[in-house]
């Protein structure tokens, strides 16, 4: 118990090397790899993304702390997968068509990873299409939609509407500067994200089906 | 005419600190090691695989006219639409810190690393933006050495994407500057290619040039008011 309080301790810190000792003497020790993921890695990500939303942290304390859950991940990764561990479930990310911008959504993709996500990334300039394609491939839970451009959020409904219109059953969250609450509303998605953090919390409760 | 620029990657370099305040960090905050190694990381792949350059191209106002029209979809009224007319030069211009750069941070990302591919993709992203001030200064100094440069000429540039000029606007641009000369093309999205690429017109005027009216319609949408803050600031 110690050690994986220990893991979570020096990820909070962004001590990658320590992590991934620390990972590797618990999987020497027997620790089941979920036990690890869950109250080591994870937790660690918890609470980096909780300092994170309320500016205790700063964004490269987090990028530090990312590079340590994924030193950990590396340990891990294939006992997860012997061990059948399932995610929090899987959501499906990019910045919209005609938007190349794509540093927010890194950010999300990386802290959703943080909080045990599977993340398709479909980068930037992502038509409608891909994304409703890609969620009903992977059996999404959640769509995520980036914008920096207030002449791009309009591609944002068009996601929407085809997720209504193909019938699938994944949440749409969208986020980006020009983007509010109520655009998100006016536009039906299902949430909206004002920040990095924010946005994990809000597909969390969205995968929990609130 | 046309002309072409090329600067050194360290030339280029964005500003250190200006990095980190860009994601949120307040200015005289003590650094832990490890993310003054991350950060000095992230500049070194810059310096080592940046391949800054632009090319720019004077465009009469009748002209530009149409190129900025675009494809109809502008807003219906934009703070350029009151800029351009007072005007006393216009250039096109494009600008790109080069492929390597962002062939290399989506590398990173495919390798796990994402703390890293994000940290140089801040650096290339303040780079590309620096650019399009760099471009600017260019001009300034080629009107200058023309002996066509007014006392207090300032020099902004604006984009397609941003303030009610539609992202479409790019392919009339393309078109009269052929940047593909220097590595820059446009996709079906308008977007450019490499990624850390920017674009646009620089204005040259006296600082009253680049007053506008407060708000647009558009600026409702926009968190940032990046625009309004930059134009207040040429004095």
């Amino acid at each position: 118990m110690d050690l994986l309080k220990s893991i979570a301790e020096s990820l909070e810190h962004g001590d990658d090397e320590r992590v991934h000792a620390l990972v590797t003497e618990a999987v020497a020790a027997g620790l089941p790899a979920g036990d690890v993921l869950n109250q080591g890695l994870i937790a660690g990500m918890g609470v980096v993304g909780e300092q994170f939303r309320l500016r205790e942290i700063f964004l490269p304390d987090v990028l530090l702390a990312a590079r340590a859950m994924y030193a950990g991940l590396d340990v891990l990764k294939p006992l997860l997968a012997r061990d059948g561990v399932p995610t929090a479930g899987t959501v499906v990310i990019g910045s919209v068509q005609g938007d190349l911008h794509d540093i927010g959504k890194n950010l999300v993709g990386i802290m959703l990873k943080g909080a045990g996500f599977e993340v398709v990334d479909l980068g930037n300039d992502v038509a409608p299409e891909r994304f409703v394609d890609a969620a009903a491939r992977s059996g999404a839970a959640v769509i995520g939609l980036s914008a920096l451009l207030t002449t791009t959020m309009s591609v944002m409904k068009d996601v929407v509407d085809l997720v209504k219109a193909r019938g699938l059953k994944a949440r749409v969250i969208v986020g980006g500067a020009p983007v509010s609450e109520a655009f998100a509303k006016d536009i039906g998605a299902d949430a909206y994200g004002f920040d990095a953090a924010n946005a994990v919390d809000r597909v969390k409760a969205l995968a929990a089906g609130a | 005419m046309k002309w072409t620029v090329e600067w050194t990657a360290a030339a280029s370099t964005p500003d250190w600190n200006q990095v980190l305040r860009s994601q949120g960090l307040p200015e005289g905050e003590a650094l832990p090691t490890r993310l003054v190694g991350l950060v000095d990381a992230a500049f070194e792949r810059y310096l080592a695989l940046a391949e800054p350059r632009a090319i720019l191209g004077f465009v009469e106002p009748d002209v530009f006219a149409g190129i900025y029209r675009g494809e109809g979809l502008n807003s219906h009224e934009t703070p350029l639409e009151s800029i351009v007319p007072r005007a006393s030069r216009l250039a096109l211009f494009v600008a790109t810190v080069g492929q390597r750069l962002s062939a290399e941070i989506g590398d990173l990302f495919a390798r796990h690393q994402p703390a890293a591919g994000y940290m140089l993709d801040a650096v290339a992203s303040e780079a590309a933006d620096g650019l399009a001030y760099a471009a600017g200064r260019e001009l300034l100094a080629r009107l200058q050495d023309a002996g066509e440069l007014a006392n207090g000429a300032r020099v902004l540039p604006y984009s397609p994407g941003y303030c009610g000029w539609h992202v479409s606007g790019q392919r009339k641009l393309f078109a009269f500057l052929g940047p593909e000369t220097i590595g820059v093309t446009l996709n079906q999205s308008c977007l450019m290619q490499p990624l850390k690429s920017v674009s646009g017109v620089l204005v040259v005027g006296d600082s009253a040039t680049h007053r506008v009216h407060p708000t647009y319609s558009f600026c409702d949408h926009c968190g940032t008011k990046q625009c309004r803050e930059r134009m207040a600031s040429v004095k």
